[in-house]
C-alpha cells in the first residue's frame, strides 16, 4: 500500500466518523429529534434484536431470504428475457421497427405502481414480488442488450458470414459476445432494480420480507427500525455487486487489461 | 483435379453500376459499368484512387451486397449471395477478440461443420503455416498488427477458397511488416493458386504481387486500363523485386495512367469543402 493509498483509507474512514459520529452526537444531545431521525447506536440494537430475538415476521433470516429469493428470481428472469428480446430486436430489423414505439410508451410508464396491479393480480405471496423485480429489470438489460446488438462491428458479421457461418452461428459466436459487454454493465444497475422491485413488492402487500419489516417499523413509528432494515439491504446489494464484478472479469477476461481500472477502484 | 475444379472460378462482371441511398435522399454512383474478368488462379489486383468504389467491387463478388445494373458472375454463374468457395480479407481485423487465436482460426471449419477435434488440429496446422506457433491461445489484442494479419490470413485460407478477396489487407502495416506480408502472401498463394482480387491504392504493391493490375478511374468507378504483369514468377522477395529494371517500367507506365485519376479524385475531395463552406457563408 502507497502512502497516498493510505491517506485515502484514512480519509474515508474520517468521512464515515464524522458522519456517523455527527449522527450520534447530535442525536444524544437532542439537537436532532432521534425519535424522527434514529440513532446509530439505535440502528444496531435493533438490527442485534432482530438477529437475537427474531422479528414480529419470524426469524430476520427468514425475511433476508424471502427478499432475496425475490430478488434474485426476479433478476434471472428479468435478464433472461431483456437479453432475449434484445437480441431478437436489434437482429430483426421489422421486428423492432414494430414494437420499438410500444417499448418506448412502456418504458416511460412509472412501472413501479404496476406492483400493485401484480398484487391484486398474484395475491400476498413472492410471485407477484418476482414478477415485479423481472418486470424492472427487464427494460434495463433489454435497452442495453439491444443497444449492444446495434453496435456489432458490421466486418465481425461479414466476416464470420463469409467463413461459412449461418445465421445462429453468427448469433452466437460474434453478436452475442459482442454485446456481452453492455449486457453485463446493464446487470449492475439490473441488480438494484430487482432488490428495488422485490422490496416495494413487499411494501405493497406481503407476509415476510425486508420490505415487511421496514412498512412495519414505519407503522411504529420506529426510524431505527427503517434503517436497519436500510442498512441490511444495502449490505446485500453490495455483496451482489461484487459477484457481478466477479462475473464480469470472468467473461470479459479476453479484454485488454486497462492500467487505469485498478487504480479507479 | 484441383485445377479442373478451380478452372471453374473465374470471376466476371459485365457492365457493372452500383448505386447506393444516400441519408439525404440522393443516389452515389460507387461504380459505373465495370466489366472486367480474373482468371481461375489469376492474381488481380485493383488500384485507384480512394473513393473510386475498389471495396465494393470485392462487396459485390462477395455476394454481400447486389449490383444495381449489370451481372457479376463466379464460375459462370450468378453470385446470389455469400457462396462458399470465397474468402475475404478485410482491411481492419476482422478477428473476433474474444476468441484466441486458435479458435478465430478454427472458426471457417467449425461453421462449415467439420469436427471439432479435426478443426482445431487444422487451425494448428495453419498457424504454422504462417509462421505463428506457440501464439495458440493468446487472443489478438496481445499480438502486434503484423501477426494479426497472419492470423486473419490463416483464418481466410483454411476454407481453401476458389477466390480470395482482399480489400487492403495490408493498409494499416508499416512499410517494412507489409513487404514481409506480401512475400508471404505470394508463398501461400502459390500452394492453393486461388483466383484473387486484391483491392490496394499501393501500386508498388500491386505491381509486386499481381498478374494483372486494373486501373480504377476517380468516382463512379469505371475501368480505365488494364495492364498484364510480365515480371516472372516466382517472384521472390518483394522488398528486391522493386529496383528490378522491368518494375520500374511497368511502375512508370501504369502511374501515368492512375495519375490523372488520383488528381482528378483529390480535386472533387477539395472542391466539397468549398462548397461547404460558401453554403455555411450564405447561412451565416
Amino acid at each position: 500500500m502507497t502512502r497516498r493509498r493510505l491517506g485515502i483509507v484514512a480519509a474515508q474512514l474520517a468521512v464515515l466518523v464524522i458522519v456517523f459520529g455527527g449522527w450520534q452526537l447530535f442525536t444524544q444531545l437532542k439537537i436532532v429529534d432521534p425519535f424522527f431521525f434514529g440513532q446509530p447506536s439505535g440502528i444496531v440494537s435493533t438490527a442485534w434484536q432482530w438477529v437475537q430475538h427474531g422479528t414480529s415476521f419470524g426469524s430476520i433470516w427468514l425475511q433476508i431470504s424471502t427478499t432475496m429469493e425475490e430478488a434474485l428470481l426476479g433478476f434471472g428472469i428479468g435478464v433472461a428475457g431483456g437479453v432475449v428480446a434484445g437480441v431478437l430486436l436489434g437482429q430483426f430489423r421489422f421486428l423492432s421497427d414494430v414494437l420499438s414505439p410500444y417499448i418506448k410508451a412502456v418504458n416511460a410508464l412509472p412501472r413501479i405502481v404496476l406492483g400493485a396491479l401484480f398484487v391484486i393480480l398474484l395475491g400476498l405471496g413472492m410471485s407477484s414480488k418476482v414478477v415485479l423485480a423481472a418486470f424492472l429489470v427487464f427494460f434495463v438489460v433489454f435497452f442495453n442488450a439491444y443497444q449492444g446488438v446495434r453496435e456489432v462491428d458490421g466486418n465481425l458479421v461479414n466476416n464470420a458470414r463469409i467463413l461459412g457461418g449461418s445465421r445462429m452461428q453468427v448469433i452466437r459466436n460474434v453478436v452475442i459476445p459482442s454485446a456481452m459487454t453492455w449486457i453485463i454493465a446493464s446487470l449492475h444497475v439490473a441488480f438494484g432494480f430487482a432488490v428495488i422491485g422485490a422490496i416495494v413488492g413487499e411494501v405493497l402487500g406481503a407476509q415476510h420480507g425486508l420490505g415487511v419489516l421496514i412498512t412495519d417499523s414505519q407503522n411504529n413509528f420506529n426510524a431505527d427500525g427503517i434503517f436497519a432494515g436500510m442498512i441490511i439491504i444495502g449490505a446485500i446489494a453490495l455483496i451482489a455487486e461484487w459477484l457481478i464484478g466477479l462475473l464480469e472479469r470472468r467473461l470479459l477476461a479476453w479484454r485488454p487489461q486497462m492500467s487505469n481500472e485498478a487504480a479507479a477502484v | 483435379m484441383q485445377s479442373n475444379i478451380r478452372s471453374d472460378y473465374r470471376i466476371e462482371l459485365s457492365g457493372v453500376t452500383k448505386r447506393f441511398a444516400t441519408p439525404d435522399g440522393d443516389t452515389f454512383t460507387a461504380l459505373r459499368d465495370v466489366t472486367m474478368t480474373v482468371e481461375p488462379g489469376e492474381f488481380c489486383a485493383v488500384v485507384g484512387p480512394s473513393g473510386c468504389g475498389k471495396s465494393t467491387t470485392l462487396t459485390l463478388v462477395a455476394g454481400l451486397d447486389r449490383a444495381s445494373e449489370g451481372t457479376v458472375t463466379v464460375g459462370g454463374k450468378p453470385v446470389a449471395g455469400i457462396g462458399r468457395g470465397t474468402s475475404f480479407v478485410f482491411q481492419t481485423d476482422a478477428l473476433l477478440p474474444w476468441k484466441t487465436v486458435l479458435r478465430n482460426v478454427a472458426m471457417g471449419p467449425l461453421f462449415r461443420g467439420v469436427p471439432k477435434k479435426e478443426a482445431l488440429t487444422d487451425a494448428g496446422d495453419w498457424l504454422r503455416m504462417v509462421g505463428l506457433a506457440g501464439f495458440e491461445n493468446h487472443h489478438p489484442h496481445q499480438l502486434s498488427g503484423g501477426m494479426r494479419k497472419r492470423v486473419a490470413l490463416a483464418a481466410a485460407l483454411i476454407n481453401e477458397p476458389s477466390i480470395l478477396l482482399m480489400d487492403e489487407p495490408f493498409g494499416a502495416l508499416d512499410v517494412q511488416t507489409k513487404a514481409i506480408m506480401s512475400t508471404e502472401l505470394l508463398t501461400l498463394w502459390d500452394q492453393s493458386k486461388p483466383s484473387v482480387i486484391f483491392v490496394t491504392h499501393d501500386l508498388e504493391e500491386a505491381i509486386a504481387l499481381a498478374d494483372k493490375v486494373v486501373v480504377l478511374t476517380a468516382g463512379p468507378g469505371t475501368v480505365k486500363d488494364v495492364f498484364r504483369i510480365d515480371l516472372p514468377r516466382p517472384r521472390g522477395s518483394v522488398q528486391e523485386i522493386r529496383f528490378g529494371q522491368r518494375f520500374t517500367e511497368l511502375h512508370h507506365e501504369i502511374w501515368e495512367s492512375l495519375r490523372d485519376e488520383v488528381t482528378r479524385a483529390y480535386a472533387r475531395t477539395s472542391a466539397p469543402a468549398s462548397r461547404v463552406a460558401a453554403v455555411e457563408e450564405v447561412r451565416s
